[in-house]
C-alpha cells in the first residue's frame, strides 16, 4: 500500500522504502549491513507475501542473484546493502548487465576500504558501481541528498532501471541514510513499467526513440525466453568465441545507456555563471549549498546521478566559470572525470575538497578551501 | 511429447563429450517430465555454471543460465516473484557444493518449491579437469598430481541435515530408480534434491584408469550399496574410492511446509 500524499519526518532509509513502494516494487532480498538496514526492516514490514515478498538471504550474493531471479518472473526487485555487500555483489552486477534485468540496488555507502567505518558516511564506492564487475558495461547511479531525494530518486532508480533494462543504483551513504527530514509525498507519481514482450506498450513515456531496449520476455508466458551471462545474439543463442556477436552485443549495452544520457541525468544548478563553482553531490554536497545560497561569487552544480556520467552539465558550467571546485567524500574519485570534462570546456583551474572520515565537509572547511583558491 | 518437442533441436550439436553422462540424465529426465505430463510452458530451469548447467539451454522452454554457484539463489527469487512456475535447477559438484555451499545449504533450509538435480561427476569438466569437491581420496586430477588428499563431501547427506523434503541419490547406471526418484521429485511440494553419480570420460575417467565410460558405469555397478537394503549406520556416507562404496536410494522423504504456503506467496499468483 503506497503512503498517502502529504507531509511526513521521516529518516532517509525509511523513505527509500515508501519510495521504492510508491514505484511498486514486489521482491526484497536483503542482508543485515549498517548503515542500510533500516531498508530491509521496512520492507520486510510492508512486503508480507500476498503484496510482495521479502527475503532474509544468506549473503548479499544470494540477494543480488534472487531479484535477478524476481525480475525475470515480471516484478520490480530491489535490494539494498553497503560497502562490504556491495563488493560481493559485483559479479552478479555484470550479469544483470549482460542479461539486461532490471533491478535495483541500494548502496547506503559507508566507510572503506574493509569494513572500515560501519556507521559513517563516505562517497567512496562511486567508482566501483560503474567499474567494479569485469568486462564493458553501463550502468545508471544517483545520489540523493536529502529525505525528499530518498525517496524521488528511488522512484526514478526503479524507472529507469525499467525503461532501459538495466542495473540502476541508489547511491546515498549513512548521512543522507540516517538523517530525518521532511518528506513531501505527492498526489501523482511517475511510475514506469515494463516494456514486456508481447505486449502492447500501455505508456509512450517510456518508448525510447531508438531500437537499443528489446522487449522484456518474462519468464512463464510461453516465450521460451534463454537468459544468460554469456555471449549472446539477440535471439539468445550462445556464441562465446564469435567476434562480431560480442562486439555487436556489448557495444548495445553501453551504448544503450550513454545515447540517453540527457533522459537520465539530473542535476541541480544554483548561481551558474558565478566565477567559482562547486561540483558535488551526496551529503558532500550539504556544506557547499549552504555557501552557494548565501554567497553569490560561488556558484554549485549538484549532481543528482552520477552515471551515465552527466558530461553537458559539468561542460556547461566549467566553460562559464574560471575554477571549479569539486567536493566529495573520498580521496577523489568523480575529480577525475570532471577535471577531464572542464579541461576539455576551457576551465584552466580545478580543485579538489576530498573529506574522508566519515562526516561531510562543514561551509567552514568549504569557505577555508575557496579562500585558499582566492574564490571568497 | 516428443524428445526434440522437449529438447531444442536448434541447438544441437550440444557441447558434452562422447561417453558423458550428462545425455543419461537429461533421457531419464524427459521421460520423467513426460510421464507426469507437466506443463512445459510453466516450467523454468536453471543453471549455474558448468557442463551439467547447461542443460537449462537445451530444453524448450524459459531458461535462466546464470553466474557460478547462485542458480538456487536464482532460483529462490524467481520462484517466489512467480509462483506458478514451476522452477527445475541442474547443478553439478562444482557449482552445488563448492562454490554454491552457501546457497545449497540455505537452499534447503529455506525449503521452497524447486528440484535441484545435481549430476555429479567428481571433476571440474568443463575446465579440464580440476579436483571437486566429491573427488575421491588418493584419485588424479589436474591439480592433484600426487593424488586426492581432501575428502569428498556427501551431497546428500548434507542435504538431509540441512532440511530438504526430499533427497535420494543415484547413478547413471541406475536408469530407472533415477526416473522414478526424478518423478518424485518434480511432484514433491518444497526442496527436492537428486544427486547422480555421474561418469567424465574425459577428464575423470582418463586420469584415473577408467578412459572408457564402460569401465566407470560398471566401477558404480560394483560400488553401489542400497541404503534400503543395508543396515542405515553402516552406509550412510558416501565413500568414493575403490575399495569404497556410493549410498543410493531415497534419503529421505518428507512433507515440512514449504516456504511459499509459510508465508502466503502462493495465493497472490
Amino acid at each position: 500500500m503506497r503512503i498517502a500524499p502529504g507531509e511526513y519526518f521521516l529518516q532517509g532509509n525509511e523513505a527509500c522504502v515508501e519510495g521504492a513502494i510508491a514505484a511498486d516494487v514486489r521482491f526484497f532480498a536483503g542482508y543485515p549491513i549498517t548503515p542500510s538496514t533500516e531498508i530491509a526492516e521496512g520492507l520486510a514490514h510492508r512486503l508480507t507475501g500476498k503484496d510482495g515478498v521479502f527475503l532474509q538471504m544468506e549473503d548479499e550474493i544470494a540477494c543480488i542473484s534472487a531479484i535477478i531471479g524476481a525480475s525475470w518472473g515480471g516484478v520490480k526487485a530491489m535490494t539494498a546493502t553497503s560497502g562490504p555487500g556491495f563488493s560481493l555483489m559485483q559479479e552478479a552486477i555484470g550479469y544483470a548487465a549482460m542479461s539486461e534485468t532490471p533491478i535495483v540496488v541500494v548502496n547506503v555507502m559507508r566507510g572503506g576500504p574493509s569494513t572500515g567505518q560501519p556507521t559513517r558516511a563516505s562517497q567512496g564506492d562511486v567508482m566501483q558501481t560503474k567499474y567494479g564487475s569485469h568486462g564493458d558495461y553501463q550502468v545508471i547511479a544517483f545520489a540523493p541528498a536529502s529525505v525528499q531525494e530518498m525517496f524521488d530518486l528511488t522512484v526514478d532508480a526503479f524507472n529507469y532501471a525499467e525503461k532501459y533494462r538495466v542495473p540502476s543504483f541508489l547511491l546515498s551513504d549513512a548521512e543522507v541514510g540516517h538523517m530525518r527530514g521532511l518528506l513531501t509525498v505527492p498526489e501523482a507519481i511517475n511510475v514506469v513499467e515494463r516494456k514486456e514482450k508481447g505486449l502492447r506498450r500501455p505508456d509512450e513515456a517510456y518508448d525510447v526513440p531508438d531500437d537499443l531496449v528489446h522487449p522484456f520476455p518474462v519468464f512463464g508466458k510461453g516465450h521460451k525466453t534463454m537468459i544468460t551471462g554469456m555471449t549472446h545474439t539477440d535471439k539468445s543463442k550462445i556464441e562465446p568465441e564469435d567476434v562480431k556477436v560480442h562486439q555487436e552485443l556489448v557495444k548495445r549495452l553501453s551504448e544503450k545507456i550513454l545515447r540517453s544520457r540527457k533522459d537520465i541525468n539530473k542535476w541541480e544548478l544554483i548561481a551558474p555563471g558565478s566565477k567559482t563553482m562547486i561540483i558535488s553531490y551526496g551529503s558532500a554536497a550539504l556544506g557547499p549549498k549552504e555557501i552557494a545560497a548565501k554567497d553569490d561569487r560561488i556558484g554549485l552544480l549538484r549532481l543528482k546521478s552520477l552515471w551515465p556520467l552527466p558530461e553537458e552539465p559539468i561542460y556547461e558550467a566549467a566553460r562559464q566559470c574560471d575554477q571549479i571546485l569539486v567536493c566529495e567524500m573520498n580521496l577523489g574519485m568523480m575529480y577525475w572525470p570532471i577535471k577531464r570534462i572542464a579541461l576539455e570546456a576551457g576551465c584552466k583551474r580545478i580543485e579538489l575538497l576530498s573529506k574522508v572520515g566519515g562526516e561531510p565537509p562543514t561551509p567552514s572547511e568549504v569557505r577555508h578551501k575557496l579562500r585558499e583558491m582566492g574564490a571568497i | 511429447m516428443e524428445l526434440f518437442e522437449f529438447y531444442r533441436k536448434d541447438r544441437w550439436p550440444h557441447v558434452f563429450c562422447p561417453g558423458c553422462g550428462i545425455g543419461t540424465v537429461m533421457n531419464c529426465f524427459y521421460r520423467a517430465f513426460n510421464e507426469l505430463e507437466l506443463p512445459l510452458d510453466k516450467t523454468a530451469f536453471i543453471g549455474g555454471i558448468g557442463c551439467s548447467s547447461r542443460i537449462p539451454l537445451y530444453i524448450n522452454s524459459d531458461a535462466l543460465h546464470t553466474t557460478h554457484g547462485r542458480a538456487i539463489a536464482f532460483a529462490t527469487g524467481l520462484r517466489l516473484a512467480k509462483p506458478e512456475l514451476k522452477t527445475v535447477v541442474f547443478t553439478g559438484d562444482g557449482d552445488l557444493g563448492a562454490i554454491g555451499g552457501n546457497h545449497f545449504i540455505n537452499g534447503c533450509r529455506r525449503n521452497v518449491d524447486m528440484t535441484v538435480i545435481c549430476i555429479n561427476n567428481n571433476i571440474y569438466g568443463m575446465t579440464g579437469g580440476q579436483a571437486s569437491i566429491t573427488t575421491p581420496h588418493d584419485y588424479q586430477s589436474t591439480t592433484t598430481p600426487y593424488g586426492n588428499k581432501e575428502y569428498p563431501f556427501d551431497l546428500a547427506e548434507i542435504a538431509v541435515a540441512a532440511g530438504a523434503n526430499y533427497v535420494a541419490r543415484w547413478t547413471t547406471r541406475h536408469v530407472h530408480e533415477l526416473t522414478r526418484s526424478l518423478k518424485a521429485a518434480l511432484q514433491k511440494k518444497g526442496f527436492a534434491f537428486v544427486e547422480v553419480v555421474s561418469q567424465c570420460p574425459t577428464n575423470f575417467g582418463r586420469r584415473n584408469k577408467m578412459a572408457d565410460p564402460t569401465q566407470m558405469l560398471e566401477w558404480f555397478r560394483q560400488s553401489s550399496v542400497r541404503r534400503d537394503k543395508t543396515k542405515a549406520a553402516e552406509v550412510d556416507h558416501v565413500d568414493l574410492n575403490l575399495a569404497g562404496q556410493i549410498t543410493i536410494g531415497e534419503f529421505v522423504d518428507r512433507n515440512r511446509e514449504c516456504y511459499e504456503e509459510l508465508i502466503g506467496v502462493g495465493k497472490h499468483g
